[in-house]
């Protein structure tokens, strides 16, 4: 696959970037000078690679070139500034690579740096990008729909305060966990939604699903006993799963009712719901939002057909997640979910109990679903405009439109 | 290790005064408890007692005198703290800890160590 020097490298950097910067995080403690140097070492290796070839181990050699690259940066700097660079010998650039169990400890280090709550959650998500998933900084702004400058201000601007404000390169103490967990989760989580939810003109950016499905497998091999961990790869898995069905020819979302799920990934599937099973064993005391949900969308990828859905089951996890999660949306997905248990009536009763998403697009766009279904199609057509002033795309509403167009028929 | 300073910004108040006596009991407490890391600080008398400077055209130039703060904010600078820890994690666990951040907010910054 990978002959030319060039793509090992690429191939090298991506795999383990994360890993080599993390562990020259720790021995040089200033996270400017650990990315700068491993960047001197990524240039080192283009000049040399292609002249005297492959070493035997690119990563062995990648983090010796770096580490010297970091000593080389220290004494210029001291020599700029006069002072004594005593930092030059706490570590030895030729010592042997460190083992496996301290580079993941460094790696778990970064991934709480990178989430520390001190940081906006912006900065959060794109630090993760750049530091955790490897990206370069023209990667992480055309990711996240920034402009680049702004991008590589952000990134600095971040990696200043985490110097300068002192916010720690420690993994939190089992008592800690608890509430930086979740921050932790949830940048993962916002990085696969803005790739899997993106309202803009194109409805996937897959770049960012895969990218969230890695850190959320390096998250997993962290921390393989954390519930919340093992759900959110396997709602990631899940809700991936479905990717190939969920988008037709011309661009369009189709609903999960009319997806062809031969198109399903199978194997995403079942990986995502042996996680769910484990993560269910592990959170006996209080539900995890991430496993519960995970649980929901299993429901759904077990299911041959859409009529043989448990909605029994579906309703009752919704009814579990209001426990841990109660907010008008989580609301709304069980009330959608009613439909299928207990009819359109039921269901639009439901919905219209919710206060608080009058300006929340998907409330119009389910409200329209249901009154096309009780054949109040005046009705369904204002909604589904107003779901479409308040920004929905009409890909989204295409289903419902198209519907609407035929007079209700087929609206099943 | 770093400094911080631990800046205390609440609604306008007079600690100098009797019936802030029971404020100025829970500063003393917090004083007490966190006697380890705290390298100063000091409570200021109200903005009314504010003058701000200001020269215009630069170095030498016209000095400006005004009275009043420089921001006249509902919350402003009423007090302030040094502490040295180890991080940004233990600075904020004894931010929370100081009185203001429940009367109004208290701002962590990391100071320049000059020398």
């Amino acid at each position: 696959m990978s002959t030319s020097p060039g793509d090992a490298l690429a191939e090298v950097i991506r795999a383990e970037y994360p890993r080599i910067l993390a562990t020259l995080i720790r021995v040089t403690g200033d996270v400017n000078l650990a990315e700068d140097a491993l960047q001197d070492a990524v240039v080192r290796a283009l000049q040399t690679w292609p002249r005297d070839g492959l070493p035997l181990s690119p990563k062995a050699w990648l983090t010796t070139a770096a580490r010297r690259c970091a000593i080389d940066r220290i004494r210029r700097e001291a020599m700029r500034t006069g002072k004594e660079a005593a930092a030059v010998f706490v570590f030895d650039s030729d010592g042997p690579e460190p083992p496996d169990s301290v580079v993941q400890d460094d790696l778990l280090r970064l991934v709480f740096t990178c989430c520390h709550p001190a940081l906006a959650t912006d900065t959060q998500v794109a630090l993760s990008l750049r530091t955790l998933a490897g990206l370069t900084t023209t990667e992480v702004s055309r990711a996240l729909l920034v402009p680049e400058p702004t991008m590589a201000k952000r990134l600095t601007r971040a990696k200043q305060k985490i110097a300068h404000a002192g916010i720690p390169y420690r993994v939190p103490t089992d008592s800690e966990l608890p509430d930086r967990l979740p921050a932790v989760a949830a940048v993962v989580y916002l990085i696969f939604n803005e790739g899997y939810a993106s309202v803009g003109a194109e409805p996937i950016r897959a770049g960012l699903v895969g990218e969230a499905i890695r850190l959320g497998r390096l998250l997993l091999e962290l921390m393989p006993d954390e519930a919340s961990v093992r759900g959110l790869l396997a709602l990631m898995l899940l809700q991936d799963s479905r990717r190939l069905a969920r988008v037709a020819s011309d661009g369009s979302l189709t609903v999960l009712a009319e997806q062809d799920r031969s198109r399903w990934d199978r194997n995403q599937i079942d990986e995502g719901v042996v996680l769910v099973g484990s993560a269910l064993a592990r959170s006996p005391d209080r539900p995890d939002p991430y496993v519960v949900q995970a649980a929901i969308a299993a429901c759904h990828a077990i299911a041959p057909r859409y009529e043989d859905t448990d909605w029994g089951a579906v309703v009752s996890w919704y009814d579990v997640l209001l426990t841990v999660s109660d907010n008008p949306v989580v609301r709304l997905n069980r009330a959608a979910a009613l439909a299928e248990l207990a009819g359109p009536a039921v269901s639009l009763a439901e919905v219209d109990r919710i206060t608080g998403l009058e300006s929340y697009p998907w409330w119009h766009a389910a409200r329209g679903e249901l009154l096309l279904r009780l054949g109040r199609l005046n009705e369904s057509a204002a909604a589904a405009d107003q779901a479409s002033a308040l920004g929905l795309t009409e890909p989204h509403l295409a289903h419902l439109r198209r519907r609407l167009a035929a007079g209700g028929v087929g609206s099943g | 290790m770093p400094t911080y300073a631990a800046l205390i910004y609440t609604p306008d108040v007079d600690w100098s005064q009797a019936d802030q006596a029971a404020m100025m009991a829970e500063y003393g407490a917090f004083g007490e408890a966190a006697t380890a890391v705290i390298r100063g600080g000091e409570a200021l008398y109200p903005t009314a007692t504010a003058t701000t400077v200001r020269v215009q055209g630069g170095k030498g130039g016209d000095p400006l005198i005004t009275d009043g703060p420089y921001a006249d904010t509902k919350e402003a600078l009423t007090g302030f703290y040094l502490l040295e820890c180890a991080d940004l994690d233990e600075a904020v666990s004894w931010a929370q800890q100081i009185p203001g951040a429940w009367q109004g907010a208290v701002e962590v910054r990391p100071i320049i160590p000059l020398g």
